[in-house]
């Protein structure tokens, strides 16, 4: 797991490898600690993970910007709700 | 956005060309299985008994994975996300699975038993749940994950098996632990002497308390007598659609309400109001209309399951497979009732354990003296035990529709998922043989037959659920902290 600063307002979280229920705690606990309208770039690669951390989004109200899917890796951006 | 275009662009090209291989490697799958079902029908009719377990399994597999379909994300997803996807699409397999079986209850059809219920069935669950969660899946998840190409997931299938195996047997010291009331109560029940039900923890246990605990259905215990009414409005009625109903109303008004009547204010719609609740209540049982999709078609297929497993007994005449065995000469395995593991539904844990078993007994171990292998399931080659064909064709049926998807790829695990898959996989085998089954056999086929040990299971499994996410957060909490060190949020 990587989580990183990359700039101003745009934090990196890599969980390739992982598989449930690590993905969706790591990207909940990321985006808790993310201000509002912040970005999150998440890339995992455990497909049904995706399922959970999209519903998880749709429920707080947090924004899947962009979907990405390469050879099984998934990358997302999710912009955090305005507090 | 014109990058974005072209990264989805490249992605879906990459995409196509692996749907190809995947293809021909699912018609592979699919024709081997075929193939072996022809070629041992030619061999002996009977074989035919083996392919309808292996082609249920089939379809479970696919079914599993297409919805992805995980009993652990039903009560782990909610405690630790708060998404309630999977206990929706669970509700609604079990009344399929209970209307569809009702009838083949109601005529006399079925091949369902119910389980001895108590407190045994709650701890159990427990065990069992915690251990789901730190697996990252259930029995019946890490068999299509296993499908799907997933390396820890079959660390989990085999730590799951071989924690049964030994504990099914375990004896020595462990007979310390035991209450003196269940050894004599395991030893008056006068087993075969073969067995010597006094020795071993798991025999005394079974023996000496299980056995004497009550067995009940709903419809029993609403007194109905006619098989329609016992089977369709005690069973399914009361004993899954209610309590199925009102679970969802507490998972509606905790973990979905709040964000559905958000999103409703963002919309500037109508936020309050019986008729708004309705609403978001269909609204959460639609969420995921592939999770539901799945489960519709998990539960029929698991209600013909038995309608065709009785009608293959009453065609050759047997009421379980070992005498078919036995007519083929094979008596290699079978239990000292001459039976083998033979469920007539679906099931994934005892099979798990017997191939284990076999390999031990192989080995040396003298593991038949006990009730698990040597009364009730034996230990048969795995290549002629029913279930075993089943659980292999239900991570085939997962690999074929994962190919088919392009959600195929070997995944290897780490020093820590290792760590997890054995801790929490033993932890599942253990809840397993204390429950007598796991998420399928002990809660989804119980609760769908309306027997009462099923809810009881299933809430044990909630609560080790919960348990086990506490744990995760910490644990999770923990390493995110380490990576923050470095700078700012």
């Amino acid at each position: 797991m990587k989580f990183e600063k990359k700039t101003e307002g745009l934090y990196a979280l890599d969980v390739c490898g992982y598989v449930c229920p690590h993905p969706q705690l790591y990207t909940k606990k990321a985006l808790e600690k993310m201000k509002g309208g912040e970005l999150l770039e998440l890339v995992f690669d455990n497909a049904s993970s995706g399922e959970s951390i999209s519903a998880m989004c749709e429920s707080i109200g947090n924004e899947v910007v962009e979907k990405n899917t390469n050879s099984g890796k998934y990358t997302w951006k999710i912009r955090k709700i305005a507090a | 956005m014109e990058a974005v275009a072209k990264m989805e662009g490249v992605a879906a090209s990459n995409q196509e060309g692996v749907a190809k291989s995947n293809q021909v490697w699912a018609y592979a799958i699919v024709g081997f299985l075929t193939l072996l079902t022809m070629a041992t029908y030619a061999v002996n009719e009977y074989y035919i008994y083996l392919a309808a377990y292996l082609w249920f399994g089939f379809v479970y597999g696919m079914c599993l994975q297409y919805g992805r379909f995980c009993f652990s994300s039903a009560f782990r997803d909610l405690f630790a996300v708060g998404v309630p996807r999977m206990a929706v699409g669970i509700m609604i397999a079990m009344v399929l699975f209970g209307s569809v079986s009702a009838f083949v209850t109601a005529t006399g059809n079925s091949t369902f038993h119910a389980a001895p219920y108590g407190i045994h069935s709650v701890i159990a669950g427990f065990i069992f749940g915690v251990g789901m969660v730190l697996t990252g899946g259930c029995a019946s998840g890490s068999l299509y994950k296993a499908g799907e190409g997933n390396a820890t997931a079959m660390l989990v299938i085999l730590s799951i098996s071989v924690s049964q195996a030994i504990f099914a047997s375990v004896g020595g010291w462990t007979n310390q632990l035991v209450p003196y009331a269940w050894h004599q109560s395991a030893v008056a029940k006068g087993l075969p002497a073969s067995i010597n039900a006094g020795d071993g923890w798991v025999d005394q246990y079974l023996a000496g308390h299980v056995w004497d605990q009550p067995v009940t259905r709903f419809s029993k215990v609403l007194g109905l007598s006619n098989p329609f009414a016992a089977s369709f409005v005690g069973d399914v009625l009361v004993g899954i659609v209610l309590p199925a109903a009102v679970l969802l109303i507490g998972v509606y008004l905790i973990w979905y309400r709040k964000g559905y009547m958000r999103r409703r204010a963002g919309e500037r719609l109508p936020t309050a109001g019986l008729g708004v609740n309705l609403t978001g209540y269909w609204s959460m049982i639609m969420a995921s209309k592939r999770t539901a999709i799945a489960g519709l078609a998990l539960g029929i297929a698991a209600g013909l399951h038995m309608y065709v497993m009785k009608g293959l007994m009453l065609k050759f005449g047997v009421s379980n497979f070992g005498q078919l065995m036995k007519e083929m000469g094979i008596t290699s395995g079978l239990s000292a009732k001459g039976t083998v593991f033979d469920p007539g539904y679906w099931y994934v844990t005892t099979q798990e354990a017997q191939w284990v078993g076999w390999v031990f007994n192989k080995l040396g171990a003298e593991n038949m003296d006990n009730i698990y292998f040597g009364l009730e399931n034996g230990l048969p080659n795995p290549l002629i035990n029913p279930a075993d064909w089943m659980s292999l064709a239900l991570i085939g049926g997962a690999a074929v529709m994962a190919l088919l998807s392009n959600e195929f790829k070997w995944k290897g695990t780490t020093r820590e998922l290792a760590m997890w898959a054995i801790v929490g996989g033993t932890l599942m085998g253990i809840g397993s043989r204390l429950g007598l089954g796991c998420n399928v056999g002990a809660f989804f086929v119980r609760v769908s037959q309306g027997d009462v040990s099923g809810w009881m299971f299933g809430g044990g499994m909630f609560v080790g659920a919960y348990v086990g996410v506490r744990f995760f957060n910490w644990w999770t909490e923990r390493k995110m902290a380490k990576e923050m060190a470095g700078f700012d949020l």
